[in-house]
């Protein structure tokens, strides 16, 4: 695999090229030319030393960014980062100035993630914990196998609309759809929704259309506890990428519920 | 409904035998077995009987015999009892038919039509007993070449090697999970791993937090449900296995009913209490090759390039290119999980009809990989159906490095086969979560006996090679010229890459 000029600079002991500014607490890495292997390498190095701010300039697909971190460090990323974006992520916290692709938050169990843009497929797959917030849009099967457990309950946030089979298989956690920015009807031609959802709770801003569910999924107006739920989670959006809280609020919400807990308890002759 | 199903077993007792002391009612998770201690007398109901021999094996007075029932409805050679009983049966529940352990029907077994050479007068035959023999495996990922340069007369090695799993047999147990069996199975397999050097497989069902003392002899398996797999989970293991398929089952996911996801298991998979936990087919992060190799890579970018990682496949018609393609996504390891790969549940359908046995695909995959150039890059490693020493050795010398035992390991467990895990009503303490059940098999004795058994297929593994005249096991691998087929067709010989016997 080509590491680039990545490994060979670190050998001649030239590493504070990529290090433009070292605070001790703020560290800034440029990613240009560098393999994603490398990145994360530096990146990890950065954290383990203490670093509690590391920016990554100039991402451009780079995977993988937060992945096998333990530390509770913040990545700032300006680019469009790569795939897996915090994939197994378990502490840090990560903005993203501009959209991410698919895989984000993949198997996440802890941490914060904050992408001021869009995001594409399986965003927070099997996701057991932390949280992500998405200003704009999301691709297909967003939420697909989100989990719960114990005192772990994800939440994802999309500002915008969704793509087929949101929630697919969701089993926990909670996901908010905000439908704020995106193509006009965007979220009407999503179908799928919820297929397979055993457990865990959808809360869309708008109605929902039956024929756009899942047969496990089943969906009523949200209620006053919802509209608790939602209240600090429409706040924080605001707070990152801007709007007011009480118009969001104003309109109607649904909320998504699966239908059981067990639904495929029928399906076998024991 | 009338149930038209009639029993599969009889219970015969010798009431001279029969002390009425009530040990095959309490046995029973089934429920045969009713004393009536007023009545002095002891009832059966041969229609709940699976065949798992618990009572038979228990009895202190050796009072009970188990066999098939001889009623069988009017001959036919399409429509026997298992036809005719599983239609009763679906009828009667609208159901999907299930079933537990491999695929029972009669496929040929290649195994069993290969026989293993042996020396005679020239390149004598090796004594283990009193000569070294190495049965020491390592899995990984092995370099092209090796820069070596000599400093001050010593080699010194500059390559870089991916890393290793050592094993001291080449003998490993298959992924099964907690879940699918109890947790004192689990720690059975794995202090058995431990003290035999060697390692077992979580399965998906994650890692109970007291095992995770067996991390080194661990490997974590990553299945599409992602059960359990958080970071702690990914660093204890000394390997991970990407679960795409399995040979029970090739193609589909897997449910386990929300009854068997109790406490303990609801903690360690990391799902609610109750609920169903569902394993989808496929791994919605992976639709091609290269997405497989974005979540080999993600493994490996999890835990800092220090552990191998292995993907598991079912053995199916497509295997060998498939398996090339696994190579190229980085695996460190491919392991190919045959048609008689057992399981806590699967489709009867499935189970009975969708794969092909590992032998051929083992044969295919090793072949590809060689003419590719790539075998070096992947270790391989077979499962599904590898009952005795005999069976190890021929999987090494038709070009395996390592094998998996499942079903073999349970049995050695006290698992009679009887193919019913998925009631969660194993007699024999292994599937079932029941604790009045569980406690049957203590950790203990389960160690011990699958201790004894892989040690006694490491002697017997060791007296095959001293007799072909090897001493190292790594000299059997993919040497099929130690094999020879019987009985087998030109086809199958070109496919298994070994001649006839006599030739």
């Amino acid at each position: 695999m080509s590491v680039g000029k990545g490994i060979s600079v670190i050998r001649r002991g030239k590493l504070p090229r990529f290090v433009e500014d070292s605070t001790g607490y703020e560290v800034v890495l440029r990613a240009e030319g560098l393999h994603w292997r490398e990145l994360n390498r530096l990146v990890k190095r950065e954290a383990a030393r203490g670093a509690a701010r590391i920016k990554l300039e100039g991402v451009c697909g780079h995977r993988y960014i937060g992945t096998g971190v333990r530390e509770p460090v913040e990545l700032v990323v300006r680019g469009v980062p790569g795939n897996d974006l915090g994939a197994f992520m378990n502490g840090p916290r990560v903005v993203v100035y501009g959209n991410a692709q698919d895989g984000v938050g993949n198997t996440m169990n802890g941490g914060e993630i904050i992408i001021h843009g869009r995001a594409g497929d399986i965003l927070a797959m099997g996701m057991r914990g932390g949280r992500i917030l998405v200003r704009e849009g999301v691709g297909y099967r967003a939420a697909i196998h989100m989990k719960e457990y114990g005192n772990c309950r994800p939440v994802l946030v999309i500002g915008g609309g969704v793509q087929d089979f949101l929630g697919e298989y969701m089993a926990g956690g909670l996901v908010v759809v905000l439908r704020l920015h995106g193509r006009k009807g965007e979220f009407e031609r999503a179908r799928h929704v919820g297929t397979g959802m055993h457990g865990g709770l959808i809360l869309v801003r708008g109605e929902v259309g039956e024929q756009q569910l899942g047969r496990e999924a089943a969906c009523v107006p949200a209620d006053e506890g919802d509209l608790e739920i939602l209240g600090p989670l429409v706040e924080e959006y605001t707070r990152h990428f801007g709007g007011d809280p009480d118009q969001i609020m104003s309109g109607v919400f649904t909320r998504i519920y699966p239908r059981s807990h067990r639904p495929f308890g029928g399906l076998y002759a024991y | 409904m009338i149930s038209y199903l009639w029993p599969r077993f009889l219970v015969e007792r010798d009431l001279r035998r029969c002390i009425r002391c009530g040990v095959c009612t309490r046995q029973c998770a089934f429920e045969v077995h009713h004393l009536y201690e007023e009545e002095d007398w002891v009832y059966s109901d041969e229609s709940a009987c699976v065949g798992c021999l618990r009572c038979v094996t228990l009895c202190p007075t050796k009072a009970l015999v188990v066999r098939p029932n001889p009623t069988q409805p009017p001959p036919n050679a399409n429509w026997t009892t298992e036809y005719l009983q599983n239609i009763y049966k679906q009828a009667e529940t609208g159901g999907v038919l299930l079933t537990g352990m491999g695929c029972d029907k009669g496929y040929p077994v290649y195994w069993d039509r290969m026989v293993l050479d042996a020396s005679q007068v020239s390149n004598p035959s090796i004594d283990p007993l009193r000569e070294p023999m190495e049965l020491r495996t390592y899995l990984g990922a092995k370099p092209d070449s090796l820069e070596v340069e000599r400093v001050e007369g010593r080699p010194v090695l500059h390559t870089k090697l991916a890393p290793q799993l050592e094993l001291a047999v080449p003998i490993m147990f298959s992924a099964i999970s907690y879940g699918a069996i109890s947790y004192n199975a689990c720690e059975s397999l794995a202090r058995a791993a431990a003290e035999l050097g060697t390692f077992y497989n979580t399965g998906e069902g994650g890692l109970h937090r007291n095992l995770y003392r067996y991390g080194k002899n661990t490997i974590c398996q990553v299945a599409s449900g992602r059960f359990g797999v958080h970071a702690d989970y990914l660093e204890v293991a000394a390997a991970l296995e990407i679960k795409i398929g399995q040979g029970a089952k090739p193609g589909i996911g897997g449910h386990l009913p929300g009854e068997k996801v109790t406490g303990e298991i609801s903690r360690t998979r990391m799902i609610p209490r109750g609920t169903d936990a569902l394993s989808p087919a496929p791994h919605h992060d992976i639709y091609s090759i290269e997405d497989l190799a974005q979540l080999v890579y993600a493994l490996k970018e999890a835990t800092d390039w220090e552990k191998p990682v292995s993907v598991k496949i079912a053995a199916v018609h497509n295997s060998a290119a498939i398996a090339s393609g696994i190579v190229r996504a980085g695996a460190d390891i491919v392991v190919l999980d045959g048609i008689r790969g057992g399981t806590g549940a699967a489709p009867t359908m499935i189970r009975d009809n969708v794969g092909i046995p590992v032998e051929l695909a083992l044969a295919a995959v090793d072949d590809r990989l060689r003419r590719e150039g790539i075998r070096n890059r992947a270790s391989l490693v077979v499962a599904g159906g590898i009952r005795c020493s005999a069976d190890v050795v021929k999987a090494i010398a038709l070009g395996a490095d390592a094998v998996y035992i499942g079903t073999a390991a349970l049995v050695a467990l006290g698992c009679h086969v009887c193919q019913r895990c998925y009631t969660g009503k194993c007699n024999w303490g292994i599937a079932t979560q029941d604790p009045r059940l569980t406690r049957r098999l203590n950790p203990d004795v389960g160690a011990r006996r699958l201790v004894n058994l892989v040690r006694a297929w490491s002697h017997e593994i060791m007296e095959m090679l001293g007799g072909m005249g090897i001493n190292a096991i790594e000299s059997l691998r993919g040497n099929r010229l130690k094999l020879r087929g019987v009985g087998l067709n030109q086809e199958e010989l070109e496919i298994l890459g070994i001649r006839h016997a006599g030739r």
